[in-house]
C-alpha cells in the first residue's frame, strides 16, 4: 500500500470532518452519528461477506458483544470506559474466531454458514435476555458522567469525530486489505475455494484472519454504541436489526469496495430520514423504502451504487470519445 | 521427485482407484492416460491432497507427504491444473495469476511483477487486463497453466490441459509445456490428446477401472494388448492385429 492508495479516504475523511462546524443542530448531528455507527458495523461485514464472500446474517453477535462489553465492564467492574471500549474491541474478535473456527472447521458456508451465524446472534441474545449479569430484560444504564476521560462528551461533535476516525481507520485496513496478498487469498477464496486451495491458499487460515478482523470492526461499532447511546439491552446490542444494518448497507454501496459501506449507510438512511419526513409519522415506512431499495439495488445495480457510477462513467467515456469510422 | 505407492481410494462401495502406483522422475514428462471414469481425475486429487487416500501413501522428493493439506503441498511445490477449469471469474486474468504468484512472494509489487512475466510466458500477454470471465476456453487452459505455473511448482500436475482445445491451439501450446519443462519442472500429465502424448512424454502410465494396466514409453503402451482392449474391449486387440495381416 502506498501513500496515492489513501489519499481519496484523506480527502473524504478530512470533507466529512468538517461538517459538524456548518451543522450544530442535534437532530443532524444525531443522525450522522448514528449513521456512522452503522457504517463501522457494515464495514465489519463488508471484510468478511464483501472481501471473502462469507455471507454472515448474524454480525448482531458482534456488535452486541462489544456493546454489552463496552456497558458492563464500566458498570459492574469500574473499568475506564477507554479501555471497556479496546477490550469490547478484543471481545468481539475472539467471538469472531470462534464462530469462525466452529463453522469454517467443519466446512460450512453460503447459506448454512449465514444460518449457524444466525443462530449465534440467536442464542447470544437470549442468554443476555435470561442472564442477571447483563441485567436480563431491563438492560444495562451507563451512568451519566459527562467528561472526556469518561468517552462522555458536552458536544455531539466530539463524537461524531470519534466516530469518523474509527470509519477512516477502518477504510484505510480496507485499502490494506485490498492491496495486501491476505485480501488477494480473501478474494481467491470468494471467488472460488478449490482453486485458491490448490494455488496454496490456507484457506481455513484466510477465512479466520478476515471473521476475527470483522468481529473486532463489528464489536467497535457496538461500543461506540452503546457509549454514545449509554444503553444497552439484548434487543438493541443482539438484535435482528443490525445484523440486517450491516448487510444491507455494503449491497447498496458496493460489496467488497473499500467505500461501499460507508456510501450504502449515508445513502440507506439519508433517504430513510427523508422518507421519514415526507410521510410524517407512519411508522416503520422508512423500512419499507429499505426493501424496495434492496430490491432495486439487486436487480438494477449488483455492483452497488459505487459499481453503478463506475459503469456510468464508463459509458459516458465510450460515447463521449470521437469515433473514428 | 514423485512417487504414488499402491493409492487406493474407495467412496463407499466404489473403489475409484486401486493399488495404483506411479513415479514421475525429476525434469520429465510423464504421462496418465486411460477410458473415461478410469480414476485418472480421482488419482490427481490424492496426489494434491483433495482427497485422502484410502490406503497406500504419496511420497514427494522422499518425503511422505500423504497427510498434508492441499495448502501445504503446493507450498512443498506441488501444483495442479483443473480439469473443469475453475477461474476466479470476478477478477483480471493478471489478478487470477497473481493469486498463485502471492504464494512464495508475499509483497504486491512482486506478485504481480511475477503473474505478468507467466502470463506473458504462457501467451496471455494481450488478455492480462482483461476479465477472467472473457476469456475463450484456449484462454481459460493458458490461465489455469499459468496460475500453477506463478506459484514455482517443482511438479505441475495437468488435468486435460489440451481437451477443448482446436488442432492449431494444440499445436500452440505443446512448445509452452515442453518449455516449462525444461525449465526444470517435471510434469505430470493426464491427457487424451494422443498427439500430445506421444509428442510430450517419456513416460506413460495407463489406467483402467482405477488399476495401472501398462506403463511404458509411448508408443510401446499404445501397442499393448491390453491397452487396447481397455479403450475398445475385449478381443479388440486381437482384431486389429488380423485386420493388420490382411491388409
Amino acid at each position: 500500500m502506498t501513500f496515492r492508495d489513501i489519499v481519496p479516504i484523506i480527502a473524504v475523511i478530512a470533507l466529512l470532518a468538517f461538517v459538524p462546524v456548518f451543522v450544530t443542530a442535534n437532530t443532524v448531528l444525531n443522525f450522522l452519528v448514528f449513521t456512522l455507527i452503522i457504517a463501522l458495523t457494515a464495514q465489519g461485514w463488508n471484510i468478511l461477506g464483501g472481501f471473502g464472500g462469507q455471507f454472515s446474517f448474524g454480525h448482531a453477535a458482534f456488535f452486541g458483544t462489544g456493546a454489552y462489553a463496552a456497558a458492563l465492564l464500566q458498570v459492574r467492574l469500574g473499568i475506564n470506559p477507554w479501555i471497556a471500549f479496546a477490550i469490547g474491541a478484543m471481545a468481539g474478535a475472539a467471538v469472531g474466531w470462534m464462530i469462525g473456527y466452529l463453522s469454517f472447521r467443519s466446512g460450512l458456508r453460503g447459506s448454512y454458514f449465514a444460518l449457524v451465524t444466525l443462530a449465534f446472534a440467536e442464542v447470544l441474545r437470549i442468554l443476555a435476555n435470561a442472564a442477571t449479569f447483563t441485567g436480563g430484560a431491563a438492560g444495562v444504564l451507563i451512568k451519566l458522567h459527562v467528561r472526556p476521560e469518561n468517552f462522555q462528551f458536552e458536544s455531539r461533535s466530539a463524537f461524531f469525530w470519534i466516530a469518523l476516525a474509527l470509519v477512516g481507520a477502518v477504510l484505510v485496513l480496507t485499502r490494506w486489505i485490498e492491496r495486501s496478498r491476505f485480501g488477494a487469498q480473501l478474494v481467491a477464496v470468494r471467488e472460488n475455494e478449490a482453486a485458491a486451495k490448490a494455488l496454496g491458499v490456507d484457506t481455513l487460515r484466510v477465512k479466520l484472519g478476515a471473521i476475527t478482523l470483522s468481529g473486532a470492526v463489528t464489536a467497535a461499532a457496538g461500543c461506540l454504541y452503546a457509549q454514545y447511546f449509554l444503553y444497552v439491552d439484548a434487543n438493541i446490542a443482539y438484535g435482528t436489526w443490525i445484523s440486517v444494518e450491516a448487510i444491507l448497507a455494503p449491497i447498496i454501496g458496493g460489496l467488497g469496495t473499500v467505500f461501499g459501506p460507508l456510501v450504502g449507510a449515508v445513502a440507506l438512511h439519508g433517504l430513510g430520514e427523508v422518507t421519514k419526513l415526507a410521510a410524517g409519522s407512519v411508522p416503520g415506512i422508512d423500512l419499507m423504502v429499505f426493501g424496495v431499495l434492496l430490491v432495486v439495488a439487486v436487480g438494477f445495480a449488483p455492483d452497488g451504487i459505487l459499481g453503478l457510477l463506475r459503469r456510468l462513467r464508463r459509458s459516458a467515456q465510450l460515447s463521449g470519445a470521437p469515433r473514428h469510422a | 521427485m514423485l512417487e504414488v505407492q499402491n493409492a487406493t481410494k474407495r467412496f463407499g462401495g466404489l473403489v475409484a482407484v486401486n493399488q495404483a502406483s506411479l513415479k514421475a522422475a525429476i525434469g520429465s514428462i510423464t504421462g496418465l492416460i486411460g477410458p473415461n471414469g478410469a480414476g485418472k481425475t480421482t488419482l490427481f486429487t490424492l496426489i494434491s491432497g483433495f482427497e485422502s487416500l484410502t490406503e497406500g501413501r504419496v511420497l514427494f522428493q522422499g518425503q511422505d507427504i500423504s497427510h498434508d493439506e492441499t495448502h501445504i503441498r503446493a507450498r512443498r511445490g506441488i501444483a495442479r491444473t483443473f480439469q473443469i477449469v475453475q477461474p476466479f471469474a470476478g477478477l483480471s486474468v493478471i489478478e487470477n495469476i497473481a493469486v498463485g504468484a502471492y504464494l512464495h512472494h508475499a509483497k504486491r509489487s512482486d506478485a504481480m511483477a511475477r503473474a505478468e512475466e507467466v502470463g506473458r510466458r504462457v501467451g496471455l500477454g494481450p488478455e492480462l487486463d482483461k476479465s477472467a470471465s472473457s476469456l475463450t476456453v484456449a484462454g481459460r487452459k493458458r490461465l489455469e497453466l499459468a496460475r500453477a505455473l506463478a506459484t514455482e511448482p517443482k511438479l505441475l500436475l495437468l488435468d486435460e490441459v489440451l481437451a477443448g482445445l482446436n488442432p492449431s491451439e494444440i499445436r500452440d501450446i505443446i512448445p509452452v509445456i515442453r518449455a516449462i519443462r525444461d525449465e526444470g519442472v517435471s510434469i505430470l500429465m493426464i491427457e487424451h490428446v494422443m498427439q500430445a502424448v506421444m509428442n510430450l512424454c517419456e513416460q506413460v502410465y495407463v489406467l483402467a477401472h482405477g488399476r495401472i494396466i501398462a506403463e511404458g514409453p509411448p508408443a510401446e503402451v499404445c501397442d499393448d494388448a491390453t491397452v487396447i482392449e481397455a479403450y475398445l474391449g475385449t478381443g479388440a486387440a486381437e482384431r486389429l492385429k488380423r485386420e493388420k495381416v490382411h491388409a
